[in-house]
């Protein structure tokens, strides 16, 4: 009886789908990067532990505020009266805002205050604290 | 005179480059995409204007004063302990609303450590107390 010969198994893995492979991820990595619109003012952030993700950039609003008494949103330093009228209109055009207080852990809860009252004159109402993970 | 026959021209555009190329673009895209989100405590603010009264004994209210010091009903209490006070009341009064008040001088971080303690407790309802002038 004779032996069929053993059909040689091919070892190599096929690259030629590899482009189209590479070319998705990069399709995916070019429609998810935003390139950082606005840069805010240098704070330190607060550390809690009890922290969760904001989860739709999109409709998320930053205010910094530092030591000195400085406060930006969308990179132009406003004044404490004016927060109600700017956060009012962009409340308008998306009601699902969110606005997250990118405070310095170092100012004092007289700033703070003073921003919440504000975002209740706008009907602003979910605040993020913002803060990193950590003691 | 020998005419030279005219060589037949290759036409295909070299294509072995193109994983390289498309590795090279995936990787800027790779380090430039940021996906860290933001992340924080988060709290809603009460509508303006208002204002319900609680009866007293569904209150803990938590006092912070200017030096960063932490009170829960008027007795001295270290910021790591709010978590189990808080927790035990709870327990006991499920319709605990938990008020947190600050004076205008408290420094923002211990604020952020209470709120976080308090959150760590499970207490869903907090209540963010206008600080005196």
């Amino acid at each position: 009886m004779e032996f069929k010969k053993k059909t040689k198994v091919s070892t190599e893995i096929p690259t030629a789908s590899m482009p189209d492979i590479v070319f998705m991820l990069l399709l995916f990595f070019m429609v998810t990067t935003v390139f950082r619109q606005f840069s805010g003012l240098p704070v330190e952030l607060p550390r809690a532990k009890r922290i969760e993700k904001l989860e739709a950039k999109k409709n998320v609003t930053n205010i910094y505020a530092n030591v000195q008494g400085e406060i930006s949103i969308d990179d132009k330093l406003v004044r404490v009266k004016d927060i109600a009228l700017l956060m009012y209109q962009k409340r308008k055009a998306n009601p699902k805002l969110i606005v997250s207080l990118k405070l310095d852990k170092n100012v004092k809860m007289g700033i703070v205050t003073d921003i919440q009252q504000q975002l209740r004159e706008a009907d602003a109402l979910r605040v993020n604290y913002c803060s990193k993970y950590g003691e | 005179m020998l005419l030279e026959k005219k060589k037949e021209r290759e036409v295909a555009i070299p294509t072995s480059s193109m994983a390289d190329i498309a590795f090279l673009l995936l990787c800027f895209f790779l380090v430039t995409t940021s996906l860290d989100l933001d992340k924080g405590l988060q709290l809603g603010l009460p509508p303006k204007g208002e204002s319900k009264p609680i009866p007293k004994k569904n209150i803990a209210s938590i006092l912070i004063n200017a030096a960063g010091e932490v009170a829960i009903d008027e007795k001295e209490t270290p910021v790591s302990a709010i978590r189990d006070i808080i927790k035990r009341r709870l327990a006991e009064n499920d319709k605990l609303i938990v008020s947190i008040k600050t004076d205008r001088q408290t420094p923002y971080q211990v604020y952020i450590k209470v709120l976080d303690q308090v959150k760590m407790a499970e207490a869903t309802k907090i209540s963010i107390a206008e600080p005196e002038q």
